[in-house]
């Protein structure tokens, strides 16, 4: 797994690319801490270069929208393939995330 | 590609760091055997990765002197994975949780033995040498006429 992080006006980007798996989490985890920490509220994760994302990555997604709804920010996901889509409808996490289907539509959102 | 009838077998440490290679060379064979698509990047790699950490995590509870013993067959209509660790096992049944209910959707933790039950066809706990999780994803008919 490798990571980007960009900015788009007040929100922060983070382009997962291949998995997010427990071998990984933690470098994304400790990456956005650090965003938070320098003042970043809204936070958005592309997927779409993610290949598959195993329950720690999902436990991973869970920690940090409630550390980022605690400090007032907003966490958001974007760009899941149909697998990645399906995942997220088995664990009923599209429930607990606001999924948008491209990075366009999820920037607009905030 | 070799797809023989010969099991692929597979011993690491009891490091997280390798099981994205393991996974991928169960994905291999199952491509040269024509698993569809949605088996070789969801239902494979997602239920595998958390056999995996299981018995490196909680079986072997990361000690690396213990090795997590992998062995896959696979052919036309099915995969067949077991993965062993040394640990003392657990009840299959009493550790899957439901992480979709209104208490449990919200907890980090809790979605790896659903996610392999929800992913794989068959999903055994069982004594052997060590504590073995055997997990069995068959091919649809229409899949393999594809």
């Amino acid at each position: 797994m490798s990571f980007s992080v960009k900015k788009a006006n007040d929100v922060t980007i983070f382009e997962v690319e291949g998995t997010l798996i427990v071998g990984n989490r933690q470098e994304l985890k400790q990456k956005v801490l650090e965003e938070i920490e320098s003042g970043a509220r809204k936070v958005l994760v592309d997927f779409e270069k993610t290949t598959y994302i195993d329950s720690s990555g999902l436990g991973v997604l869970v920690s940090l929208a409630k550390k980022i709804r605690e400090s007032g920010g907003d966490l958001r996901l974007a760009n899941l393939n149909d697998d990645l889509q399906t995942l997220f409808e088995l664990t009923k996490l599209d429930t607990l995330f606001q999924i948008s289907e491209s990075r366009s539509r999820a920037l607009e959102s905030f | 590609m070799m797809q023989g009838p010969l099991p692929l077998e597979i011993q690491i440490p009891s490091d997280v760091g390798y099981i994205e290679d393991v996974v991928a060379q169960v994905v291999r064979r199952c491509e040269a055997a024509s698993f569809p698509d949605h088996h070789l990047a969801f239902h494979i790699p997602i239920a595998l990765t958390e056999a995996l950490s299981n018995a490196i995590l909680r079986g072997n509870a990361e000690d690396i002197t213990k090795s997590v013993r992998l062995r896959a067959t696979v052919d036309t209509h099915a995969l067949v994975v077991e993965v062993e660790d040394d640990g003392l096992g657990f009840d299959l049944e009493a550790c899957t949780q439901d992480p979709t209910t209104l208490e449990n959707i919200g907890r980090e933790d809790g979605r790896g033995l659903f996610l392999m039950r929800r992913l794989m066809d068959d999903v055994e706990q069982f004594r052997a040498r060590g504590n073995v999780v055997r997990m069995t994803l068959r091919r649809r008919s229409d899949d393999r006429a594809a």
